[in-house]
């Protein structure tokens, strides 16, 4: 593999900018350090979503690059179509990749995703977790946890919020065989373009799910966007992971976990869990934790 | 010249490997398999040079002819009925987005009830998708419709999907004598040409299928309106040039048949017109003016082309594979608002019929004829009426 990338080694070039995202946007910061990896010769698949919606505002395109907007359940279609069509016709050191939320990943994208890894398309799909819809307003996604409250998963007296706990993408997606898979976060920056690079250098189908704050759907101050994905990543309600030739593993293995408590406290969506919730949700972690550290270490 | 006996499915699959897409991406749905069974194994015995995408859905398949045709590959799929439907959502979007990708749809009737035989129902749901439909009469037909709809999608004043429709079983099953055409000829006629300007290059990078809010989105629709009627004119030119070089005229937008002195004519669509010509043939015999006018394509609309090809006419049957439930067949629709602004516009009757691929027989359409031919003795005749059918209206 090349070079490791850090902040003073990747380039100055951008390739992603001029866009409206919000202000400390984690996905919009996943994107454009994705793209200073991928560089210029790249054809990006962006479905319905926050940053399509942000980024091709006519007359004002925010990619410098080659990009689309995609039939919401078709980023892994397009992608793979984008892949196909330039290798007919001959257009070779490119790189087709797929940008898409929770949602548009987990969701109503599934299907194509399925498709193209068992194609084994020659694409890097990434998905942008930030744990809801976030572009139509914060409802429930299949990857918003337990007891998050959303638009469509109300806190009250009867529900603690969201009652499901997160739907397992890098592990379905995992089974399938697939050539590279890792999980990463915009808390940890270096380890995040490291596994782009790998992704990169990898031939055949290629999946980074990237977990990404939304200070405008998780209710936090826009300053502790990269505080709270180390947080998450620290408390054990995230982990970093990669599975390549077949293989699981662990890349970060806290020895004891930071504090829930403060991770879920700054946070809009989880201000009326009670202690049997939070139980609940360190419960759910603690299962997982125990199985990772079985088999992928 | 090579001459083999072939079904209609085989002639899309030789009319598409002779039209040399990139990549094909298709899901297998009935009446529609042979066709891309067949072009599988021509990928895979070398004769087709393209990629085959299994997708693990029809909406799959046309995203992906989307993703193709961006990088400004040649794109093809093929599919039918409730897949054409599973995939509505992507049909606005390419034609929008201006992708010349080519479609081939078994016509078949929509569920409920299930049904896999042949109606128009399935195309005309997608009428106002934004694609060009043609529909096509027998199994060279469409073979050369294949050639002919890429010259059309990719012509620099239409940039617009083409959208291929055969009557499933009816055409996609039934074997005929089938011209092949040599390739260097099609070659000659369909180059391969750069569409870098419109789409994707690494040359000059584009954002695709971009938003555009009420500031600018009317502009794009209007003009994606403006060169779906510039098609007429390239729809004609290349189906003469196409004759020119192959020998067969399909005369562009529409065909008549004994239409120029007739009083009453029968509109068809696709397969239905090979029984109304021997309908024609047998009362003209008996001396009656009846006449024939195949509509071709229903997008565009071939407005001028109907006006100057029924201007004698009296009275105007058409026959419709479709019912636009609480109103009529769709065609009729579509025929009665080009009829209201002739000088003297003809009486109009719709007959619906061959549903779920009810047959539609010589006696059928010589019954309509017979009714069309009362309404022009001056006697009433119902509006709509259905062909070949039991229960009451």
């Amino acid at each position: 593999m090349s070079q490791k990338l850090n902040a003073r080694n990747i380039t100055n070039e951008e390739f992603f900018y001029g866009h409206k995202a919000c202000g400390g946007c984690g996905e919009s910061l996943a994107l454009r350090l994705a793209m200073k990896v991928l560089g210029e010769r790249t054809f990006s698949a962006l479905p319905a979503g926050c940053m399509s919606a942000v980024s091709f505002i006519y007359p004002n395109m925010a990619f410098t690059t080659n990009a689309i907007i995609t039939p919401f359940a078709s980023t892994g279609a397009v992608a793979a179509g984008m892949a196909a069509g330039l290798k007919a016709l001959g257009i070779e050191d490119t790189h087709t990749v797929g940008f898409a939320g929770d949602g548009g990943t987990a969701d109503i994208g599934i299907q194509a995703l399925s498709g193209a890894i068992d194609r084994n398309d020659d694409i890097i799909y990434f998905c942008n977790d930030n744990e809801a819809y976030m572009n139509t307003g914060i409802q429930k996604s299949g990857l918003t946890p337990y007891g998050t409250k959303t638009t469509t998963s109300p806190a009250g007296d009867n529900l603690p919020g969201s009652i499901t706990m997160k739907k397992n993408m890098f592990e379905i997606v995992a089974a399938h065989g697939i050539a590279y898979a890792a999980t990463a976060s915009v808390g940890y920056l270096e380890d995040f373009m490291m596994k782009v690079q790998k992704a990169k250098e990898t031939k055949g189908t290629s999946y980074i799910h990237v977990f990404a704050p939304c200070p405008t759907g998780w209710g936090h101050e826009s300053n502790i966007t990269i505080d709270l994905a180390k947080q998450a990543v620290d408390s054990g309600l995230w982990y970093l992971a990669e599975y390549e030739d077949g293989e699981f593993k662990l890349n970060r293995n806290p020895k004891e976990f930071a504090s829930v408590e403060d991770y879920l406290k700054v946070q809009g969506r989880f201000k009326h869990l009670t202690e049997t919730d939070i139980d609940v949700i360190k419960a759910h972690r603690d299962k997982k934790w125990e199985k990772m550290r079985k088999n992928w270490l | 010249m090579t001459k083999k006996f072939i079904s209609g499915n085989d002639a899309v699959a030789e009319g598409v490997r002779l039209a040399k897409p990139h990549v094909i991406s298709a899901y297998p749905i009935t009446p529609q398999t042979i066709a891309v069974e067949r072009l599988s194994e021509m990928v895979e015995d070398g004769s087709l040079k393209a990629e085959y995408m299994h997708v693990e859905s029809e909406h799959t398949a046309l995203a992906a002819a989307m993703g193709v045709s961006s990088v400004g590959a040649r794109a093809f799929t093929a599919t039918s009925s409730q897949g054409l439907l599973y995939m509505a959502e992507n049909l606005p979007y390419a034609s929008g987005a201006r992708m010349p990708i080519v479609m081939m749809n078994a016509n078949r009737a929509i569920a409920t009830p299930w049904n896999i035989y042949g109606d128009q129902m399935d195309a005309m749901f997608l009428i106002n998708s934004g694609w060009i439909q043609v529909y096509v009469e027998d199994a060279q037909e469409a073979l050369d419709m294949m050639i002919q709809a890429y010259k059309i999608a990719e012509h620099k004043e239409v940039m617009t999907p083409v959208m291929v429709n055969l009557d499933g079983f009816v055409l996609t099953h039934t074997y005929e004598l089938v011209e092949i055409p040599e390739q260097d000829k099609v070659d000659e006629f369909l180059p391969m040409i750069n569409l870098s300007e419109q789409i994707m290059s690494i040359e000059e990078p584009k954002s695709l299928c971009i938003s555009a809010g009420n500031d600018f989105n009317m502009e794009f629709k209007i003009k994606q309106e403006r060169d779906m009627h510039n098609s007429v004119p390239v729809i004609e030119e290349v189906d003469k040039d196409f004759g020119d070089m192959f020998g067969r005229y399909y005369k562009g937008m529409l065909d008549t048949y004994m239409c120029e002195d007739a009083e009453v004519v029968m509109v068809t669509t696709g397969s239905i017109t090979g029984t109304t010509r021997i309908v024609v043939d047998a009362m003209r015999a008996e001396g009656k003016k009846v006449g024939l006018l195949k509509l071709r394509y229903l997008r565009p609309f071939p407005i001028e082309r109907i006006k100057s090809s029924l201007k004698n006419a009296k009275v105007v049957g058409v026959i419709d594979k479709n019912i636009s439930f609480g109103y009529e067949g769709t065609i009729f629709t579509n025929m009665n608002s080009t009829l209201i602004t002739m000088a003297n516009p003809p009486q109009s009757i719709n007959f619906i019929g061959g549903l779920g691929g009810r047959d539609i027989t010589k006696g059928n359409i010589r019954d309509a004829y017979e009714s069309m031919l009362k309404a022009n003795a001056g006697e009433a005749q119902d509006r709509v009426q259905y062909m070949n059918v039991r229960c009451e209206k």
